[in-house]
């Protein structure tokens, strides 16, 4: 027992100093600053610790595929406001803005490209886009990234990165959980391969469906994958949770990644796998 | 009879029930108010029809939520023969949140599973609230496949606050055992009928909700969320959940309206918990109705069907 015990917590300035503007970005991991030129060469790694930055469906597009192979397809399907939902602020403006500021593409970008000269129907979640929310538009787009694979004969490849069903869409949105497993059953019917990528977040609605499915379930370190969130749990049990619950590494220990791996091997794995499946 | 449990919004069909109650004692001693007593038993009837005709959103939540509403037990009990109940996932354990088993009905075969809640405090701890853990989405996963196995029907009964959020269900696979489920329930080849009876309650709920037929009680909700949850994220506060079953169009005619369930079973005036042998009655018709349609159609025909009925949930616009 020590003589002095220190009863308050450091200073720490925890508000994030994120430079969107800026040159350099902190690392949310070890507060390190990277500079954003070489960070985006380094796959959006921190240079200090390894930290894997969150990034956009776009920037999964360019590490993954095959140089200007990649071809978006469903870009039409845009979301609806079928309850006319409003909480702080309305739906139909929480969609206006996204679509005008983040993607076009929703919280799911679909499209065919080549990983390494290999043909794959390929989809990217955004976790900018409300959250990465699977509504009707991301059950939509996964159904006809699914349908893609099968009539070209391709695998399937989706990169999560969410926090679950998107709650404006009430009962809508809950029914693209069964939406988008049907399919995968389609698919695993006609043979073809789904790999399930899934990134940090990947939560809820989306990990109790597509998200765990995968024929091969590869997570990136430190990625928070599971069905509640951290914080819903904590409130039900009434208990502080675990260091690293939740986490792919968690994830992996208790069986349910087939394998963690970091981003810079990422494309090789994949590419790896799908030589396998051919 | 009054009932022991009384909502918000039927206080004045309980202070009228009670005035009722009391006059019957009167009577039996001394005087005779036998015409009085019918007079105010009419009455009491018109209130609870008007009261049961303009329910809030909020309110059919507390309907589903009334502690003396049939459970999936119950339902069981009185709709089916010869239960046996089938216990474990063969893996890890039984979880007692999800109840299971064979069954006959109208002298068939069938498979019937689903949610079950505890009817006091004990009964619910045992039951976890009706929350299942993995083990009980799995055992229902068994359950389904040995009942294909013998060319079965399934009902699974909805009613649930949602799957269990805790450090063990996560670890044993929460996520992916829901996930399985919905995978496999699209592929099985024989009849699925859903009959929503109380909560259905996100994930939790869809979990073993994949069908051919989806019924829904007349006062059951069915959404993304909760009321309560919902506030709490979207308007960070806990006052908002009567606006948020609002904005959630949770009920069975909403839910009817936007194509995700087939058929609103009709509950007795003020509840199923009113007259629960009406209930069982009322939905007993139903699901023989609904179970000689499906008998009709193919294995491969039906699975093909109920993938289409799914893909087709959900609106989203074209430009």
């Amino acid at each position: 027992m020590a003589w002095f015990q220190r009863s308050k917590e450091n200073i720490i300035d925890k508000t994030p100093r994120e430079m969107p503007d800026g040159l350099w970005t902190k690392c949310p991991g070890c507060s390190e600053l990277n500079y954003k030129r070489q960070l985006e060469e380094n796959v959006y790694l921190c240079f200090s610790c390894g930290y894997h930055f969150r990034i956009g469906s776009t920037e999964y597009v360019s590490i993954l595929l095959d140089e200007g192979s990649f071809v978006e397809t469903n870009s039409i399907v845009r979301s609806a406001d079928p309850l006319g939902f409003t909480d702080s602020k309305s739906y139909s403006s929480r969609l206006e803005s996204g679509y005008k500021t983040i993607t076009t593409a929703d919280a799911l970008l679909t499209g065919i490209g080549t990983m390494d000269a290999r043909p794959v129907s390929f989809g990217c979640m955004n976790f900018n886009f409300i959250g990465g929310s699977m509504g009707a538009v991301v059950g939509e787009k996964f159904v006809r990234a699914a349908r893609t694979a099968i009539e070209r004969k391709m695998p399937l490849i989706i990169v999560s990165a969410t926090g679950g069903a998107r709650m404006q869409e009430a009962a809508y949105s809950l029914m693209q959980m069964a939406k988008t497993s049907a399919a995968l059953a389609e698919l695993s019917e006609a043979g073809l391969p789904y790999i399930s990528v899934l990134t940090d977040p990947t939560t809820g609605g989306v990990s109790a469906s597509y998200g765990m499915l995968g024929d091969v379930n590869i997570a990136e370190p430190g990625a928070l994958i599971g069905f509640a969130g951290p914080r819903v749990i904590e409130q039900t049990i009434r208990r502080k949770l675990p260091a690293g619950f939740q986490r792919s590494e968690f994830v992996l220990e208790h069986g349910f990644l087939d394998r963690i791996v970091p981003r810079t091997a990422l494309k090789t794995t994949i590419v790896k796998l799908l030589a396998w499946f051919k | 009879m009054a009932s022991k449990f009384t909502l918000e919004f039927e206080k004045p069909i309980f202070e009228l029930e009670k005035k009722i109650d009391e006059m019957r004692q009167l009577s039996v001693d001394s005087l005779d108010l036998t015409e009085e007593i019918s007079v105010l038993e009419k009455k009491v009837e018109e209130l609870r029809l008007s009261i049961y005709k303009n329910l809030t959103r909020w309110q059919r939540v507390q309907i589903a939520r009334h502690p003396e509403r049939p459970l999936t037990s119950d339902y069981i009990e009185n709709i089916f023969t010869d239960f046996v109940e089938l216990f474990g996932d063969r893996n890890v354990r039984d979880d007692p949140a999800i109840i299971g088993g064979m069954a006959q009905f109208n002298g068939e075969s069938v498979m019937v599973i689903g949610h079950q809640k505890g009817r006091d405090t004990k009964g619910n701890i045992h039951r976890n609230f009706g929350m299942p853990h993995p083990e009980g989405y799995r055992k229902a996963l068994r359950l389904v496949k040995l009942a294909e196995k013998f060319r079965k029907p399934v009902f699974t009964f909805i009613d649930t606050p949602g799957a269990f959020p805790g450090i063990e269900a996560e670890e044993r696979g929460q996520a992916e055992a829901i996930a399985r489920n919905l995978f496999s329930f699209s592929s099985l080849k024989v009849p699925i009928i859903v009959i929503i009876i109380g909560e259905g309650a996100s994930g939790g709920a869809i979990g073993i909700a994949v069908g051919d037929r989806i019924l829904m009680l007349e006062n059951a909700w069915y959404s993304v969320i909760s009321p309560e949850s919902c506030s709490s994220i979207l308007w960070r506060s806990w006052d908002y959940k009567e606006t948020a079953a609002e904005a959630l169009q949770l009920t069975a005619p909403d839910l009817k309206h936007q194509g995700i369930i087939d058929t609103i079973v009709p509950e007795p005036v003020g509840g199923a918990h009113r007259n629960p042998n009406e209930m069982f009655s009322i939905l007993k018709d139903v699901l023989t109705v609904e179970l000689n349609s499906l008998r009709k159609i193919a294995p491969e025909e039906l699975v093909k069907q109920r993938r289409e009925k799914f893909y087709s949930m959900g609106v989203y616009n074209e430009i």
